[in-house]
């Protein structure tokens, strides 16, 4: 498992807004990728484009190409379904199913897919997804009471495992922190650190010192100017953009003189 | 200005603080308003019993006694907006009093008039050869199930896939298009349809056909729309985020749909339904021209006039039999099986919102 | 909510999954037949209606071709749904005050579902009701009006006997559109913002006050739109009406009297059962035309309702 992602003159669009011009970077698989930047600045957009979640919104569209290893996840003929199927999502609010059980939730992305499998292998499979997010000691008494009963740092490490269970390549990380107490928060930077030994991670966040404590790997989102659209200003090992960056932007930024 | 009792706003000294008038000064006493109220319904009891005037006609004086003496009470202790105040809280609760009355006698007629006929004969017998007294509703009872259910069976589906289709792919003209006319079809008079059912039929059957099918589908045209606006409130309410979620683990459109968005909005959709069929099960005059009517057990929705509750106790009462009392106590007693119905069906609704809708814990 | 009718602008097809392909149809394909559908009640309607349009007058029943015969129907029919309106709208806004503003919180909410519940009740019911218990309670009201205020066109009598008159039908109509009128104002009221009665109360404003200058005009469009929606659905109303009136064709205002104009719906109900042919036929013109005017009706009240929502963005 975990794939590289080369992104290549990436032009993001909705409709015919430019929301992010010109992306180029090389995701290192087995390792932590944090993007960082104010507000507005397409990092999220950026990040759903990774997996085509991006195109879910009516018009949007992207120019420039994606490539996973070999497979160019733009290219004709690929079905967006596939790319997510490989490349799995947690979101900045938690969303567990409120239809389905905490098991039911894990299961889920193979159960909607109607893979049929034998219950002790699902069951096996649950236990093991729920102990990489870190979560089975606190669930494994009520595995079939709703997900929605859980606390919010529980529910976010259920849709992690909820990720995992389908053994994807590369995990996307949309703020997954921004709506959780600093305990929570703690247990899922944790929880990076120990899934990228098996993952490619990329994750968006708000906070720099959280770039700065679970990523190899920072990259810098900005405007180009008001009204303009966002771009990737530079991209380096997370120690060298957070003692010398290269842009002067990326030094005001990262020492609070603006964003 | 010669009275004390001044309010703020008549007060021409502006340079007195507000703070000066007293807080509980010009207030009726915390009982003025109920005092009054019994006094006046006592004294409207006591002109029935006494002078033996109409029972509503006393209500309606004892009523306007209480709202003038009120009114005059409170202008001359709180001064004109309060006592608008009071006259306006009288008006709003008679109105709603007034609108309960109906209510209440239209539940009460068919409920002391319909149990003369709640006998085991009614529900088991047909009006096969019945000239006089006797038999029964089974035949209009079945006919009601298997329209009723036609109809459901025909709306449902195209209802919740239009709902579908407006919420998850639904775009441009032609999506503004069906919201408008299902708007539109909202409003459609129960017999219009019943003539688009009828008319339908005749290009197929020719003139005169009558047949349970052709009852369905002027139902189904009256309960389409329902069903697709209530669809369409609950997948609505379904977060993006969980569609987002299900996209997120490679689930396919289409079962993303199957298998999450509805399942969260089902019990809001299953209310809807109920709704619908309750306001449908009802209708008479679709049905009056589409199925007819017919003395017999007639199951077949394919062939043949079919006998509905509420086209029964219509004819019943319209064109009554040999013996008119009898007939009236069947079109009274198919009234309250259908009066039971509707209400039934419409507690089963609330009861799916109540018990299904907030699922956490 | 962007919104063209071209396919977005796409660097290469994305192939879709033939699940996909077959759900998006079919739920594509629902929405258009109801649109078909729709269409076909009108063209069905033309369709049967057609022979009664080009008949020679001495064929319409009646005798004297279709607008004298459709006339009075079309007079009975928007006579008793407008008066009908004119009851139940001023009560239906107080209703709903009553239930948004004064009763108990904790009552509220019941209070509204017995509302509802007057919704609920077949038509067929209140016909059964309309006819045996309220139309004998008017007849000595009826001849009292007739005797004393005699002079008002709508009054003007002989009263009638048996009580089943256009003022019956009226009292029924405004029954039933009651709770439907209620609901939508309600729902108004009940959205009103809070900011808004707030800010009245915080300025001395008693209840009426605040009601009259935040309430009233914020739910004033609704209570047009909703009063359209009450007007269409007691012009189509069918049961009650056939079973209350007792109608014999003339144009007239007088309520209280025997002689009253049916209505389309009532009058088709009444006479379906026994036509043929042309006289089948006219009942079908008869229909079309409640069907046009609930139909722009229904449109107005909808337009109404929605500019209304229009405005909710601001808030």
């Amino acid at each position: 498992m975990a794939k590289r992602i080369e992104v290549k003159d990436l032009d993001i669009y909705y409709d015919k807004f430019l929301a992010v011009q010109g992306v180029s970077m090389t995701i290192q698989p087995r390792s932590v990728t944090a993007l960082i930047g104010p507000s507005g600045c397409g990092k999220s957009t950026f990040l759903r484009t990774l997996n085509r979640m991006h195109e879910l919104v009516p018009n949007a569209r992207v120019e420039g190409s994606v490539v996973m290893d070999d497979d160019d996840l733009y290219g004709p003929n690929v079905d967006p379904v596939n790319v997510r199927r490989q490349i799995g999502m947690v979101f900045q609010r938690a969303n567990p199913f409120p239809t389905m059980s905490i098991y039911d939730n894990v299961a889920a992305g193979l159960k909607l897919n109607n893979k049929r499998l034998k219950k002790s292998d699902m069951d096996d499979l649950v236990e093991r997804s729920l102990k990489s997010a870190n979560l089975w000691e606190e669930v494994k008494d009520r595995l079939h009471k709703p997900g929605s009963g859980l606390s919010g740092g529980q529910q976010q490490r259920l849709c992690i495992a909820r990720a995992i269970a389908v053994q994807p390549e590369v995990l996307l990380m949309d703020e997954p922190c921004s709506a959780l107490d600093p305990i929570s928060t703690q247990a899922i930077e944790d929880l990076m650190l120990e899934l990228k030994t098996n993952y490619t991670i990329v994750i968006v966040t708000h906070n720099m010192q959280q770039a700065a404590r679970v990523s190899d790997t920072t990259g810098f989102f900005n405007l180009q100017g008001v009204g303009k659209p966002g771009e990737l200003v530079e991209i380096d090992e997370t120690t060298k953009i957070f003692s010398t960056p290269a842009q002067k932007a990326t030094e005001d930024y990262i020492s609070g003189r603006f964003g | 200005m010669s009275t004390s009792l001044k309010t703020p706003e008549q007060d021409p000294d502006l340079n007195t603080p507000l703070g000066g008038v007293s807080l509980t000064a010009g207030q009726l006493p915390r009982s003025a308003a109920p005092t009054t109220l019994v006094a006046a319904g006592v004294a409207g009891l006591l002109l029935w019993l006494l002078a033996d005037w109409a029972i509503v006609l006393c209500a309606l004086l004892a009523a306007a006694a209480y709202v003038v003496i009120v009114y005059t009470w409170s202008r001359t202790v709180e001064g004109p907006r309060k006592a608008t105040d009071r006259f306006v809280t009288a008006l709003v609760s008679g109105a709603f009093l007034l609108a309960l009355l109906p209510l209440i006698s239209v539940i009460a007629t068919v409920v002391t008039r319909g149990v003369a006929r709640f006998d085991a004969e009614f529900f088991t017998y047909s009006m096969i050869g019945v000239t006089g007294e006797g038999g029964g509703i089974y035949h209009a009872m079945i006919g009601t199930l298997i329209i009723t259910g036609l109809a459901t069976l025909i709306s449902v589906p195209v209802g919740m896939l239009t709902a579908i289709y407006l919420v998850e792919y639904g775009r441009g003209k032609l999506a503004k298009a069906i919201t408008f006319f299902v708007d539109v079809m909202t409003g459609i008079p129960s017999i219009v349809a019943g003539l688009f059912a009828y008319a339908l039929f005749v290009m197929v059957f020719g003139p005169g056909v009558r047949m349970g099918l052709a009852g369905a589908v002027a139902l189904s045209v009256l309960m389409i729309p329902t069903v697709v606006r209530s669809t369409e409130e609950m997948l609505k309410l379904v977060p993006n985020e969980l569609r987002e979620a299900s996209y997120a683990l490679a689930v396919p459109k289409w079962r993303t749909i199957l298998k999450v968005v509805l399942p969260t909005a089902l019990a809001g959709i299953a209310t809807g339904v109920t709704l619908a069929i309750a306001r449908v099960i009802g209708e008479t005059a679709p049905l009056l021209v589409t199925a007819g009517l017919t003395d017999g057990d007639n199951f077949d929705p394919f062939d043949g006039r079919m006998t509905t509750l509420s086209v029964f106790s219509y004819y019943e009462y319209q064109s009554p039999g040999l013996f008119a009392e009898a007939s009236f106590d069947r079109a009274w007693g198919a009234a309250l099986v259908l009066m039971i119905i509707v209400m039934v069906l419409n507690l089963v609704a609330r009861a799916i919102s109540k018990l299904f809708a907030p699922k956490s814990r | 909510m962007a919104s063209s009718t071209e396919a977005p602008p796409r660097r290469n097809r994305t192939p879709r999954r033939p699940g996909d392909r077959i759900f998006a149809g079919v739920s594509t394909g629902s929405g258009v037949l109801i649109l078909v559908a729709l269409a076909g009640v009108a063209v069905f309607l033309v369709t049967e209606a057609w022979p009664a349009l080009t008949a020679p007058a001495e064929d319409i029943p009646g005798g004297e071709g279709l607008v004298v015969y459709i006339w009075p129907l079309l007079f009975g029919t928007l006579i008793s749904a407008v008066l009908a309106l004119v009851i139940a709208v001023p009560l239906a806004v107080a209703i709903a005050l009553f239930i948004t503003y004064y009763a108990p919180r904790s009552i509220a909410k019941a209070l509204g579902y017995i509302i509802d519940l007057l919704a609920a009740v077949p038509s067929i019911i209140f016909g059964l009701w309309g006819m045996n218990v309220l139309a004998p309670v008017t007849v000595d009201p009826a001849s009292w009006l007739s005797e004393h205020v005699g002079w008002i066109p709508f009054f003007a009598g002989p009263a009638s006997s048996t009580g089943r008159t256009m003022l019956v039908a009226i009292i029924v109509l405004a029954v039933m559109v009651l709770p439907i009128i209620t609901a939508v104002v309600r729902e108004a009221f009940t959205q009103t913002p809070q900011l808004h009665q707030e800010a009245a109360l915080a300025i001395g404003a008693t209840r009426w006050e605040m009601i009259r200058m935040a309430a009233l005009p914020f739910g004033r469009s609704s209570i047009i739109g909703a009063s359209m929606l009450g007007l269409g659905r007691a012009l189509g109303e069918t049961m009650a009406v056939a079973m209350v009136l007792s109608a014999s064709a003339g144009v007239t205002f007088d309520l209280i009297s025997s002689e009253n104009p049916p209505t389309i719906a009532a009058n088709i109900a009444l006479q379906f059962p026994e036509a043929t042919g042309v006289g089948m036929n006219t009942l079908i013109a008869s229909g079309l035309v409640l069907f046009a005017i609930t139909l722009a009706v229904n449109m107005i009240a909808r337009a109404v309702i929605n500019r209304r929502k229009d405005f909710d963005g601001a808030n």
